[in-house]
């Protein structure tokens, strides 16, 4: 690896960015022999760079953009093995047309499924099926010293729950089997509800609970009595004449937009035409790609924020606390006059035992920021909001989250680091993030 | 309010831009592991192809060849072969081949290697190799391959050279002559092989990133292996004699080709 070039590298929210050398191990042997061969350091596997800040970011990063095969697939039981930068548009390509799809999928199809086990991501469905790693059969992770380790829930359950979730942290995934679910054709049926403000909204997605798929919409820069109304998308598998998966994305943003673009006028000029218009057709019955990955039809749609980026700000808050806690967030945000391009409200289900893992029952609320040095500050105090009524935010997403409040949020994260350095990752595999967060 | 709901679904030929199209079925790959091809390959199983590919590595071919059956291919076969060696082994695995496929709609040579330049100048026997790879080998596979696609009086040879065939750089030459040899040998053959219905595509790629280009530093000039092999595979479709891929290139080459020889060995290209 002696000539390898450092390039600029990002997350897809464009901030942080680090000069980094990149290797793309063509296969399983190159890996092992790479890893061999590097002394402990700073290190971090990178999939898709679909993580919104600094998780994937390291001064030398391993790409598992080769590392793409599919390796088997059990119609019986339902068991698809896959190499770790297999992404899940392409999983699903294959498997839609034989009658099966991922149980869980996040709001892209564009990851690599050991970036989707890595951040243990959620769906539209999570209030009912939990966590992509729910689905995971088994997995192997290459260590520091390129030896494979096999785990699953039976086996190294300690290390497989450190891993679903780990950001990377316990090693490199090199390949994954996924238990698959049987659909009834690539259609979803998608009822939309209309609610006028936050209440409303947390009732409809709670009333709706029993709906497989749902998702909110916020405008969030409604104020007054309208102060978080919201399209309430519920979904579900329907057996109906396919169409024609949405080919490659028509539209691209070929470069970084000037950062005026998006400001509070035309920010809030989109939501409210958005809430009137997206909201007209009540049920809709369309391709499940379109339902589950909307913003996958816009290639590049990250430059939209312009050259500095944009952070996304992904939170979870208990039931108990939910209403109060997101009002008094849309609140100090508006106070702060920044808007949220994009917001998404989630009913979330019971948390899974892993570690690291995101979601707990309750809501979740998604923010897209456009950076500013003063919005860090009112994400610190958004965090202690956050922390103090029992919630967490999602690393994922993560580019600015301090040490002590990732501790408040996340308990079980001393059990992570046992995990992690009984695995001897702490010497090979740190990323930005987890130097941050002092993983 | 009534569900309305528009179909347009057409699992045969969905891309079908109403030119003239025959979709090749049976389809032979040399140097399966080289990116572009292996991005091809997977294009061409989506549809429900039946492959035969070639190369020197038998694990990374075993475990292609089942990437490719999940992915839809209807055979995914693997044969070895070091382009380098014999005219018996080259006729044997091309009969090998042709035996697989039943018949070759299209052969697609893909293998090559990027010389260092700096490190094998003027070392005649590295020259030679290097020379032998990526150009000799191609027309001595070619020699095996035209009998069969002529006694079978269709079928399209597509053979990936280079752009950097196009002009002798102080850089690359090495390579560039070599992938030049073919370039001209496959503008004859093309003339050849006319009158018999045979296609013969000449494939210009320009900067493409894959694993053989992992040292250069990348810039908006570079391409990646699924746009280049997209077009490969639409190229073949739509019988184009010369692809620059992506097109762009062409313009780029017709450009530098056009620099005055004074001018050009002093611009450092």
């Amino acid at each position: 690896m002696n000539h390898l070039i450092t390039q600029r590298c990002s997350g897809w929210g464009r901030y942080p960015g680090i000069d980094a050398a990149v290797s793309e191990p063509r296969d399983l042997q190159a890996l092992r022999d790479q890893l061999r061969a590097l002394s402990p350091g700073d290190r971090v596997p990178r999939g898709r760079g679909r993580s919104y800040g600094d998780a994937a970011l390291a001064p030398e990063i391993i790409s598992s953009r080769w590392l793409d095969e599919l390796i088997d697939l059990d119609e019986d039981a339902g068991i698809l093995r896959c190499g770790a930068g297999t992404t899940l548009a392409t999983l699903i390509e294959v498997l839609l047309p034989g009658g099966w799809m991922l149980p869980v999928v996040p709001g892209t199809a564009e990851v690599s499924v050991a970036g989707a086990v890595a951040a243990d991501v959620h769906g539209k469905n999570h209030h009912l099926d939990g966590c992509f790693s729910g689905y995971v059969d088994s997995l192997r992770l290459m260590n520091g010293e390129g030896e494979v380790i096999e785990c699953s829930a039976q086996q190294h359950p300690e290390v497989f729950r450190a891993t679903c979730g780990g950001m990377g942290l316990t090693g490199y995934i090199v390949d994954v089997s996924l238990r698959l679910t049987r659909v009834p054709g690539p259609m979803i049926r998608q009822r939309c509800l209309r609610t006028g403000n936050l209440q409303e909204t947390l009732v409809a997605l709670a009333e709706h609970n029993d709906s497989p798929y749902s998702v909110a919409w916020l405008d969030c820069m409604s104020r007054g009595h309208n102060a978080g109304r919201s399209l309430v998308f519920l979904g579900e598998h329907y057996r109906a004449p396919p169409v024609a998966a949405p080919g490659p994305a028509k539209l691209n943003i070929p470069f970084s937009t000037p950062g005026l673009l998006l400001n509070q006028y035309t920010i809030r000029g989109f939501n409210a035409l958005y809430y009137r218009i997206a909201g007209r057709a009540e049920h809709q019955i369309l391709h499940s790609h379109r339902y589950f990955f909307p913003l996958d039809g816009i290639r590049h749609w990250n430059r939209l924020y312009g050259r500095r980026g944009f952070l996304q700000y992904q939170f979870v808050v208990p039931d108990a606390s939910a209403a109060q806690t997101i009002r008094s967030v849309l609140a100090r945000t508006r106070k702060a006059g920044i808007g949220s391009f994009l917001s998404v409200l989630k009913r979330t289900g019971p948390a899974n035992r892993n570690p690291l893992s995101f979601p707990l029952s309750g809501y979740t609320l998604a923010l897209d920021f456009k950076y500013h040095p003063d919005l860090l500050p009112l994400l610190d105090m958004l965090d202690d909001v956050i922390a103090e009524a029992g919630g967490r935010v999602y690393l994922a997403k993560d580019a600015r989250l301090s040490q002590e409040r990732f501790q408040r949020m996340y308990p079980h994260w001393e059990a992570f680091v046992e995990t992690r350095r009984a695995l001897g990752a702490h010497h090979h595999f740190n990323s930005l993030q987890s130097r941050r967060l002092g993983l | 309010m009534p569900i309305t709901i528009s179909i347009h679904y057409n699992p045969v030929d969905s891309d079908c831009e109403g030119l003239i199209i025959a979709r090749p079925q049976n389809i032979l790959i040399i140097g399966a592991g080289s990116a572009i091809a292996r991005a091809l390959s997977r294009r061409y199983a989506g549809r429900g192809c039946r492959l035969v590919l070639t190369g020197r590595d038998p694990e990374a071919l075993q475990r292609q060849a089942r990437d490719l059956t999940l992915r839809g291919a209807a055979l995914a076969d693997t044969i070895l072969l070091d382009v380098n060696d014999s005219d018996q082994a080259l006729q044997a695995v091309i009969d090998d081949a042709r035996g697989r496929l039943g018949s070759i709609d299209a052969a697609v040579l893909c293998h090559g290697t990027l010389p260092d330049q700096t490190s094998i100048a003027h070392d005649p026997a590295r020259v030679q190799d290097a020379i032998a790879t990526n150009g000799l080998s191609t027309i001595r596979l070619l020699c095996h391959l035209v009998p069969v696609l002529r006694l079978q009086g269709n079928g399209t040879l597509a053979v990936i050279t280079s752009v950097a065939g196009d002009r002798g750089r102080g850089s690359n030459y090495i390579y560039g002559s070599a992938k030049a040899l073919v370039s001209t040998y496959l503008q004859g053959l093309r003339a050849e092989l006319h009158p018999d219905g045979i296609h013969v595509m000449d494939i210009r790629p320009g900067f493409v990133d894959t694993p053989m280009t992992s040292q250069f530093r990348k810039g908006p000039l570079w391409s990646t292996p699924d746009r280049v092999a997209r077009q490969i595979e639409q190229g073949i479709r739509r019988r184009r004699d010369i692809l620059y891929t992506p097109g762009f290139w062409r313009l780029i080459m017709w450009v530098i080709r056009l620099i005055p020889e004074p001018v050009f060995k002093r611009s450092g290209l």
